[in-house]
């Protein structure tokens, strides 16, 4: 499997640097073409443009896929950092009374949707009209997601839970990403038995399902903020690991790496400035689609009762809590269960755009 | 090639191994003692050292280890406190629930998944093409279980046509299919989504290639270039992808089997891990660490013979 891995990104990757250094070439054959006929003034700007439009953020940006990602991606961030001037109600504050009160939203309850009523079933298949917000004396309030169990605002904790699910995401990511990134480059550059041992540990843990793995190492930690950020982190190495070490051993044997060597260059300076550098594209996709994967993974594990769990709230927490009630009061689940569904969306589409960007293989 | 595929055999011998070591260590890291588990709350000191006698569990850590993998080389997964019968028979009595939801997912997802590339591949940007792949793009970003939940709430609560959750009478088999009709679909919503994905990029590559532009040339029918060359190149990828998916299956059946109480593997190792039974969670455990290896094995040999550029020994021949 790793060797078919390792076979793959070599194809990929020569691909991708051909593609890279004949757009490039061309540029600036093209503008110091340009120069000899037009001169040099009008030249450069030629030469800067050619360039500008060739950056990766530029590129990104004409890709539209990816920028509705990216928007999904920055309104869910913005959500959840500045969720404390957003939200009107405290997301910890409790009022039994006003338990399980239906969305209400200001303006468009005119409509006659989203105006607090729920349909009530009664026996037999009857069915009436109710409004909790008249029946429980609340009439001047407005919870635009409605109130949970315990009257917590349910925006509100959608808001700060978006912080929870989001630092889970991105800390996942990183703890992944950090001991997955070492590993692959000492096992990729020292090669040999240490690079057996490394990649046959990486093949074991990848023989977990990965739900499974993190369940168990749930069960050891314990649940907790920290502990799922461990759990979803180390159940992500073995793939950064694999990557990794797939781009140094394509780019170890390269001239470039010989030369630095010969003037002895240390092997910290030759891994971190001149190997993995080479590794940062594919790196950033996965580190972006991995995001996405590990929401997922919160709202799994919280979904069955090992993530975060009360009265701190998660998406999947939330998603929890409102499983069993699912019935009488399906706003809870379908609210949390749209926000994970979207910003998984959102960090898929920036993904898929970046991989087009950076790997002219996959664009069609 | 059949030294190739020999080495490659050999090579799960070494990730056994540490799968067994990890399991083992990860379950005797979980808190609370298994013996004051089993015995209950009001169990006295005594009794529980006598139990942790009959388990074993007095023994050094690395004696239980090694008896643990001597166990395990002669087929014996030990025996679960909970169920108090041999992990290997609850296992196997276990399986065939799963395995029912995850192959016919499986294979719906192969199906559609696959048509639907092809469809998008052959009529790229166009509508139908446009459709597909954003309907693609949010089946890989669905979080499985609240569309199981989704789907239990509007289809069995709401309109009454389908079964809330169970496996049905299994003497009946329009109930039993009437209960597999929304874990099946919760199932292969992300292995379609990716085989829809996969099989589009890959064909799309395909039939651009210069080979399938040949037969085009010399007038081969349309539809036996489409099906018979353009998708033979197309494969690789997609087996790859197959192969993932089918551990993937399982990870879903974990998710699917507790929304809808489907007695499968999923929801053992469920209430595996929240009663403490380390021989059982073990057992489970390591046996999906066995089906993926295998699973892995041979989705690289089927990719070795439909795809012989790949050379597993790295350089040489």
């Amino acid at each position: 499997m790793t060797q078919q891995t390792d076979a793959k990104l070599t194809s990929v990757n020569a691909v991708k640097d051909a593609n890279d250094v004949s757009t490039e070439t061309a540029a600036i054959l093209g503008a110091t073409g340009a120069a000899d006929r037009l001169g040099s003034e009008y030249d450069e700007e030629l030469l800067r443009k050619e360039r500008k439009a060739n950056s990766a953020w530029s590129k990104l940006r004409r890709n539209k896929t990816a920028m509705v990602g990216l928007v999904i991606v920055v309104i869910m961030v913005s959500l959840a950092v500045f969720a404390p001037f957003l939200t009107t109600y405290d997301y910890k504050a409790i009022d039994p009374i006003a338990s399980y009160l239906p969305p209400r939203i200001p303006v468009i309850e005119d409509l006659g949707i989203f105006d607090g009523t729920e349909i009530k079933k009664g026996p037999e298949g009857t069915s009436t009209v109710v409004n909790p917000y008249v029946q429980k004396n609340r009439t001047d309030e407005y919870h635009i997601f409605g109130t949970d169990k315990i009257g917590r605002d349910l925006f509100s904790r959608m808001l700060y839970g978006a912080r929870i699910s989001l630092i889970v995401a991105f800390g996942g990511t990183i703890v992944a990403g950090a001991i997955g990134v070492i590993l692959g480059l000492i096992a990729g550059y020292f090669g040999g038995a240490v690079d057996s041992v490394i990649m046959r540990i990486m093949d074991g843990m990848l023989s977990f399902p990965f739900i499974l793995l993190a369940i168990i190492l749930m069960t050891v930690l314990g649940s907790g903020l920290f502990n799922v950020i461990l759990a979803i982190g180390i159940g992500n190495v073995p793939n950064f690991a694999r990557v990794v070490r797939g781009e140094v051993y394509i780019v170890k044997s390269q001239e470039y790496c010989n030369a630095a060597r010969i003037i002895g260059v240390s092997n910290i300076r030759m891994l971190f400035t001149h190997i993995l550098p080479n590794a940062i594209s594919p790196l950033i996709v996965y580190a972006t689609l991995g995001i996405a994967g590990a929401i997922i993974s919160e709202a799994a594990l919280s979904f069955l009762g090992l993530g975060i769990t009360e009265p701190t709230p998660s998406w999947g927490q939330i998603l929890y809590s409102g499983k069993d009630v699912m019935n009488g009061h399906p706003y809870i689940a379908t609210i949390s269960g749209l926000f994970i569904l979207i910003t998984v969306l959102g960090f898929n589409l920036l993904g898929d755009g970046i991989r087009d960007v950076l790997d002219p293989k996959m664009k069609k | 090639m059949l030294k190739t595929i020999l080495r490659r055999v050999l090579q799960i011998i070494p990730t056994l191994l540490i799968v067994v070591t990890f399991t083992f260590i990860l379950t005797r890291m979980i808190p609370g003692n298994p013996a004051a588990t089993i015995l209950g709350p009001q169990a006295s000191a005594e009794d529980i050292a006598k139990m942790e006698i009959k388990l074993g569990l007095d023994k050094p850590i690395w004696e239980q280890y090694f008896d643990y993998i001597f166990a395990v080389l002669q087929g014996d997964f030990g025996t679960s406190y909970m169920y108090n019968q041999p992990v290997t028979d609850l296992i196997a009595s276990r399986i065939p629930n799963t395995l029912q939801i995850t192959l016919v997912g499986l294979l719906i997802a192969l199906v559609i998944g696959v048509c639907i590339g092809i469809y998008s591949a052959l009529h790229q940007y166009s509508a139908g093409d446009y459709i597909f792949m954003v309907l693609a793009l949010v089946g890989v970003s669905m979080p499985i279980f609240w569309m199981g939940l989704m789907l239990v709430k509007f289809f069995s609560v709401d309109m009454g046509l389908l079964p809330v959750s169970g496996r049905g009478d299994a003497n009946d088999i329009i109930d039993v299919m009437r209960h597999m009709v929304l874990p099946c679909f919760c199932l292969s919503t992300i292995p379609m989504a990716t085989f829809a994905r996969i099989t589009r990029s890959s064909m799309l590559e395909s039939i651009h290639s210069d080979s399938i532009k040949a037969l085009r040339a010399r007038g081969i029918k349309e539809r036996s270039v489409v099906w018979k060359h353009a998708l033979k190149n197309a494969l690789p990828p997609i087996v790859t992808v197959l192969g993932l998916q089918i551990a993937g299956c399982f990870t879903g059946a974990i998710l699917t089997e507790s929304i809808f109480a489907w007695p499968g593997m999923g929801t053992m190792i469920v209430n595996a891990i929240t009663n403490r039974d380390y021989m059982l969670i073990q057992g489970v455990v390591l046996f999906f660490a066995i089906v993926f290896m295998i699973v892995n094995l041979i989705v690289d040999i089927v990719y070795l013979i439909i795809n012989p550029r790949v050379n597993y020994e790295g350089g040489g021949k």
